[in-house]
């Protein structure tokens, strides 16, 4: 099987609103980032290009398709779409070179959830007879799944606040993060609930933006002649849409995603997780049997700032900087999708 | 027409068509419109409401139904204290995952109270249906709390 290799990867700033950019003007920026670390002109200069969006944020049918008039696809190139996270764009594009399709591909996320209600918005891609109809937002299923492991004793409130300050006190040393401060437990404890049992901290916040990253064959890399690390393993595993079949204090799918990408095959120096809520943030570490050892979202993760359909893909290319910086030599990233962690993929990213 | 006249044109975004929702689902919410709560059981025994229309293990297509009751356990709740626009209630209330007697599955639906401290996890909770049921999931209004039902 061939061997992949991530080579480029930028994120923009994670913003509580663009204003009046469009998602076009938040791609593009994003793509000359990571054609200037490779020395590429544009996506002419990749053999398959793929993104991640959704149409539900900017609420229109094939929304999606304007966000290739950011990459001039004249002459014509090939090119593709997920309705997910960019970690899903990231996982096509990788199966399009291990089959000898292409030696290098472009791949980016993108989105503008300022403009909507966001928990709403995504409360109509649950159930469409049993869930959707009631307007069940997706913070409140983040809650009750919170209160099932309070009320089990699996965390604490404690546990959760320690989460959100790490994620802030990392989130100093990232400049694209929204959100990032010093703060105590105490201090987060001592805020009022939101959807109780979250506080407002226990959240990610709302944010505009994209990401975007060029993965190759390893022969390719070597001639482009950039650092690189490669992806050595990558599996993602999808539970149930109905909630209560589902046992909401494990991620079995998480579990099962990390075995199939050999996560355990080797000390884990790093690892970026997509937790949208704090107390997932813990669930995810377990079934990831992560230890002390390992760095948790040394970014801050998304609880600093979630863009949505590009943070999965951040999580890959997080690992990607910190081990071609010489920060980490082994490294996993994870995204989600679907409410309470329903759908997982998890990669392992290794040192050239 | 002059040229400071904008072009508008009304736009409506939505379906325009109508679906059969199929013998499982379909079932469900005719049961509903006759204030009766179905849930089928699944290969492994457990009862599931509302209805799968596959075997979550098995992928089997599923027709043994079940009526299960219309009071039931909180297995978990969360309390909305600033309801969006969308929500069902315009005051404070909780979504729960409520385990209907008879049910082995948890449904997901939202729960009417005074206040926070009213509820907690394991109490017994009753559905309360509008008044002309018609065939879907909010036929349920609520489900309220029962007195002196804490379990």
């Amino acid at each position: 099987m061939r061997d992949i290799a991530v080579v480029a990867y930028h994120q923009s700033d994670c913003l509580a609103s663009a204003g009046a950019s469009n998602e076009v003007e938040l791609i593009m920026p994003v793509l000359r980032q990571v054609f200037d670390q490779v020395g590429l002109h544009n996506a002419q200069d990749v053999d398959f290009v793929c993104s991640g969006s959704c149409d539900y944020l900017q609420g229109a049918a094939f929304a999606f398709v304007a966000g290739v008039d950011a990459l001039g696809a004249v002459p014509p190139i090939r090119e593709s779409h997920v309705e997910m996270d960019a970690a899903w764009a990231l996982y096509e594009s990788i199966l399009k070179i291990r089959m000898g399709h292409a030696d290098s591909a472009l791949i980016y996320g993108f989105a503008k959830s300022s403009p909507g209600e966001l928990p709403i918005v995504l409360s109509q891609q649950l159930d469409p007879y049993y869930l959707a109809p009631l307007w069940v937002d997706t913070v409140s299923l983040a809650a009750l799944q919170a209160r099932l492991m309070l009320d089990k004793g699996a965390i604490t409130e404690a546990d959760m606040a320690a989460v959100v300050a790490r994620s802030r006190r990392n989130a100093l040393g990232n400049p694209r993060a929204q959100l990032a401060g010093e703060v105590s437990v105490e201090e987060l404890l001592a805020e009022e609930t939101y959807v109780s049992p979250l506080r407002r901290h226990d959240c990610c916040p709302v944010s505009d933006g994209a990401a975007a990253m060029i993965i190759a064959t390893v022969e390719q890399a070597e001639r482009w002649g950039k650092p690189y690390a490669r992806i050595t393993g990558i599996d993602h595993r999808i539970e149930s849409h109905n909630l209560g079949l589902r046992d909401l204090c494990d991620s079995v799918s998480t579990r099962r995603a990390a075995a199939a990408a050999g996560v355990a095959d080797g000390a884990v120096d790093v690892a970026e997780l997509y937790a949208p809520f704090s107390h997932q943030e813990i669930i995810l570490s377990r079934a990831l049997a992560l230890g002390e050892s390992t760095a948790i979202n040394p970014s801050g993760g998304v609880l600093a700032g979630n863009l949505m359909m590009a943070s999965g893909l951040s999580r890959v290319g997080e690992v990607f900087r910190r081990i071609v910086e010489g920060e980490a030599g082994r490294g996993v990233a994870h995204a989600t999708s679907g409410p309470c962690l329903q759908h997982n993929l998890v990669a392992v990213l290794e040192a050239a | 027409m002059s040229p400071a006249d904008p072009l508008t044109q009304d736009f409506e975004l939505g379906f325009t068509y109508t679906r059969s929702t199929g013998p499982v689902v379909g079932r469900f919410l005719t049961g509903l419109r006759e204030r009766r709560i179905e849930g089928v059981r699944a290969s492994d025994g457990r009862v599931i409401v509302p209805p799968m229309e596959y075997d979550p293990d098995t992928a089997a297509a599923l027709e043994d139904f079940v009526e299960v009751g219309q009071e039931g356990e909180l297995v978990s709740w969360c309390w909305v204290s600033e309801p969006r626009a969308a929500h069902p209630f315009e005051r404070p209330f909780a979504w729960g995952m409520i385990r209907l007697d008879g049910a082995d599955v948890p449904m997901v639906h939202c729960i009417a109270a005074d206040s926070e401290q009213d509820l907690v996890t394991g109490a017994r909770v009753r559905a309360s249906w509008v008044d002309e049921p018609r065939g879907h999931i909010s036929d349920i209004r609520c489900f309220e709390l029962v007195e002196g039902g804490a379990s």
